[in-house]
């Protein structure tokens, strides 16, 4: 017999969850008890709900387990809503427990009650109101089969705090499977439908694979990088996607859409097909005005969530499935077909592609001592041999690290990619780091997104997390400040702040950490390392980067995925 | 163009804010909305009229179909089918205009539901648009009050919507 804040973290604890991060209030303590009383379960305790959400959501990334949040009601839940909403919209699996006031309060404007559930709604894949203890464990095997299974994505389950009354006593037995009968994600892709994708994609001229975060998410890295390679075709990346192909592969085009290389982008405009894989065509790839967007392609899409499939480009052949599977039964059929692919076609292909890679589009112009922002991730590159867990904030950093780190493995590029959350870089490396002890994580951020979840530097104290922070600290809102001078004639509004930064050397300090400031190019490097090879410390690297660059390329608006300004001087 | 999507939907709380609230989110129409028990006591049958293209119904059939609650789902619109509204009218009714609008409810099969010196009540059922039909044939009869109940629907012959 259990009480019902016992019967909760067994059942985390039976569902293979050995770490939450969360922040105690009046209606979870009944549950924070049950965790003092166990050893099973660890709790990571943050400095604000937002950072547990955030830090939750790279655990889940990087490893591809759930991340588990538990917060108290009212303003603890609220506080979780911009975590719940990022990871919604990258559909990360998330398990968010919150506590509420106890049953017979609900409506009655009690203190620190919301509606948990109403304010969620928009932002879960599902959440649950616990009406009854004994209907706990079985609560928790659906939230987890919902949130990890299918598309994945949060799950909320309200707890009120008579619910978990230590007092109240209930038999408990963790459910072994679980089976909703409106809840039924596909297992498998349709066979025909496959035929006929593989058929297209063999008899296309001017080919393009097009991979998305839904391959990180239904693990089909291995099975895209076989198809890529048996076929030879090239293959472009979006945001989500970096390290679903190896980066540095000769087939790889680099990331595609507004801020995508100069190939990937003509590439798409110009293809026959495009096999878009766990990719959902979204306006920072298309460019908003889809009917200029790749106008002689035939769409073969896989997604696992059929209404990501022709809801903004209409895809010739859908298939809906796991990626995984359906990418293994492609293999399978162009392994046993006697069809080949078009080779001659396909060198011609690849001459227009080397043609268009010869414009070397992400080339860096050095500015002598002045470090410019792109030199610092190459930097960054190089000093971790590119097998970092990188994290990173929102912004023009974020961009720049996109582009210059180059990613051969899924699951290292963690960054909030649909929802574009700054604050999420810091507390997403902690929980990166928890699962990794032993990885070098490093959040690229910039000096306005680190402030907007500076507080975890204490959990990150408390928790001994070396995390190394390379901050890009162009002494502004970067992004908006490049959108400013290219759309409201340089007009800078809001978008700086240098005279009010805070000195972030001194402010690591302050919080127990090692702080470093790095303003010439000739010492970025050697400066950088130091940094790194502090392997037990946390050091805040703060650089002095170049306040007047732009992200290039980057997308004319409204045009097709061929227009692009390649520079402040240039434009295709 | 129109279209009436029915589904069975789990008896649990929240089930109907996650319906509504899907529509809101995506800023899809709803024209009408119903919802009872059936049967099965744990699930309830929920009817909704929306307009849109056909992109537009594709999405919010797929989305309708997320939805954890929501078991099985029907286009009633997509193949025969019938559709009915219930509506009560309040009308201000006085001399000759009482035998006129008597006339007039039995020409569309309502029934006069209550009377009083003063006012009827007409109850009558059939489409949405015979419903409108009958407004607008009130003519300047003044309107006190109307409640519809929005549109219910089956579809014709062995096509059922159960699990
Ligand atoms: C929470 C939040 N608020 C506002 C924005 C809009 N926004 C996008 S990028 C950006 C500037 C980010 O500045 P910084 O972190 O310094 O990065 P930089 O672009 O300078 O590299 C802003 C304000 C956002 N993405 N997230
Ligand atoms: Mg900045």
């Amino acid at each position: 017999m259990l009480s019902g804040g016992d019967m909760l973290i067994r059942a985390l604890h039976d569902e293979g969850v050995d770490l939450i991060f969360g922040y105690p209030g009046g209606t979870a303590l009944h549950i924070y008890d049950a965790i003092f009383r166990q050893d099973k379960v660890e709790h990571i305790l943050v400095r604000h709900e937002q950072g547990a959400t955030h830090a939750a959501d790279g655990y889940a990334r990087a490893t591809g387990r759930p991340g588990v949040v538990l917060v108290t009601s009212g303003p603890g839940a609220t506080n979780t809503i911009t975590g719940i909403a990022t990871a919604y919209m990258d559909s990360i699996p998330m398990v968010v427990i919150s506590g509420q006031v106890t049953r017979d309060a609900i409506g009655s404007d009690a203190f620190q009650e919301t509606d948990m559930v109403g304010v969620s709604r928009p932002v879960v894949k599902h959440s649950f109101l616990v009406q009854s203890a004994a209907d706990i464990p079985n609560i928790i095997k659906k939230a987890f089969y919902i949130a990890t299974t299918g598309r994945p994505g949060p799950v909320v389950i309200d707890f009120p705090k008579d619910v978990t009354d230590p007092a109240e006593k209930f038999p408990y037995e963790y459910p072994e499977t679980v089976k909703l009968r409106s809840y039924m994600p596909p297992q498998k892709g349709h066979t025909g439908q496959i035929k006929k994708a593989v058929e297209v994609l063999m008899s296309a001229k001017k080919p393009i694979i097009y991979a998305g975060g839904g391959v990180v998410q239904g693990e089909g890295a291995e099975e895209l990088t076989k198809l890529t390679q048996t076929l030879g075709y090239p293959i472009t990346n979006t945001l989500m996607g970096l390290g679903v192909y190896p980066a540095t592969d000769k087939q790889f085009l680099g990331m595609l859409g507004m801020h995508g290389t100069y190939e990937a982008n003509m590439a798409m405009h110009e293809s026959d097909v495009i096999l878009a894989v766990g990719a959902r065509f979204d306006d920072r790839v298309t460019n908003s005005d889809i009917s200029k967007f790749c106008p002689n392609a035939t769409i073969l899409h896989i997604d696992i969530d059929p209404a990501s499939i022709s809801k903004t480009v209409t895809a010739h052949v859908p298939i809906v499935g796991p990626v995984k599977a359906v990418l293994k039964e492609m293999n399978d059929q162009i392994n046993a077909s006697s069809d080949k692919v078009d080779a001659d076609a396909l060198k011609q292909w690849w001459e227009n592609i080397e043609h268009w890679r010869q414009r070397n589009c992400l080339a860096v112009e050095s500015a002598g001592e002045l470090i410019k922002p792109q030199q610092a991730i190459q930097a960054l590159y190089e000093v971790t041999n590119g097998d970092a867990y990188v994290t990173s904030d929102v912004g023009q950093h974020q961009m720049f690290a996109a582009q210059y780190y180059h990613f051969d493995k899924p699951r290292r590029w963690i960054n909030s990619g649909g929802l574009g959350t700054m604050g999420f870089g810091l507390p997403a490396a902690m929980g990166v780091q928890l699962a990794y002890p032993d990885a070098t994580v490093a959040c690229v951020t910039g000096e306005g997104s680190i402030q907007m979840c500076i507080q975890e530097l204490a959990t990150c104290k408390q928790c001994e997390l070396p995390i190394k922070i390379v901050n890009l600290n162009n002494e502004a809102l970067g992004m908006v400040k490049q959108w400013q001078d290219m759309q409201y004639s340089g007009r800078h509004s809001h978008s700086t702040y240098a005279d009010s930064l805070p000195d972030f050397v001194k402010l690591a300090e302050a919080y127990g950490h090692v702080g470093v400031r790095i303003e010439k190019l000739s010492e970025l490097k050697e400066k950088l390392a130091e940094a790194f090879a502090m392997k037990d410390k946390l050091v805040f690297i703060d650089i002095a980067v170049d306040q007047n660059e732009h992200v290039y390329p980057m997308a004319v608006k409204g045009g097709a995925m061929s227009e692009m300004f390649l520079s402040k001087t240039e434009r295709t | 163009m129109r279209r009436i999507i029915s589904m069975l939907m789990e008896n649990e709380p929240g089930a109907l804010s996650r319906v509504v609230g899907l529509f809101s989110q995506r800023n899809y129409n709803i024209n009408s909305l119903t919802v009872a028990p059936t049967d099965d006591v744990t699930l309830s049958r929920l009817t909704v009229t929306t307009i849109g293209d056909d992109r537009k119904i594709e999405q919010i059939i797929k989305h309708l179909n997320k939805l954890v609650d929501v078991v099985k789902l029907v286009d009633l619109t997509d193949g025969s089918h019938i559709e009915r509204e219930l509506m009560l009218i309040k009308v201000k009714v006085s001399g000759a205009q009482r035998a006129e609008v008597m006339r007039l409810a039995d020409v569309f099969r309502g029934e006069i539901v209550d009377v009083t010196p003063t006012s009827y009540v007409v109850q009558l059922a059939g489409t949405s648009d015979k419903l409108d039909a009958f407004i607008s044939a009130l003519g300047d009869t003044s309107i006190l009050e109307v409640a519809r109940t929005g549109v219910s629907g089956i579809s014709r012959a062995d096509k059922v919507l159960s699990l």
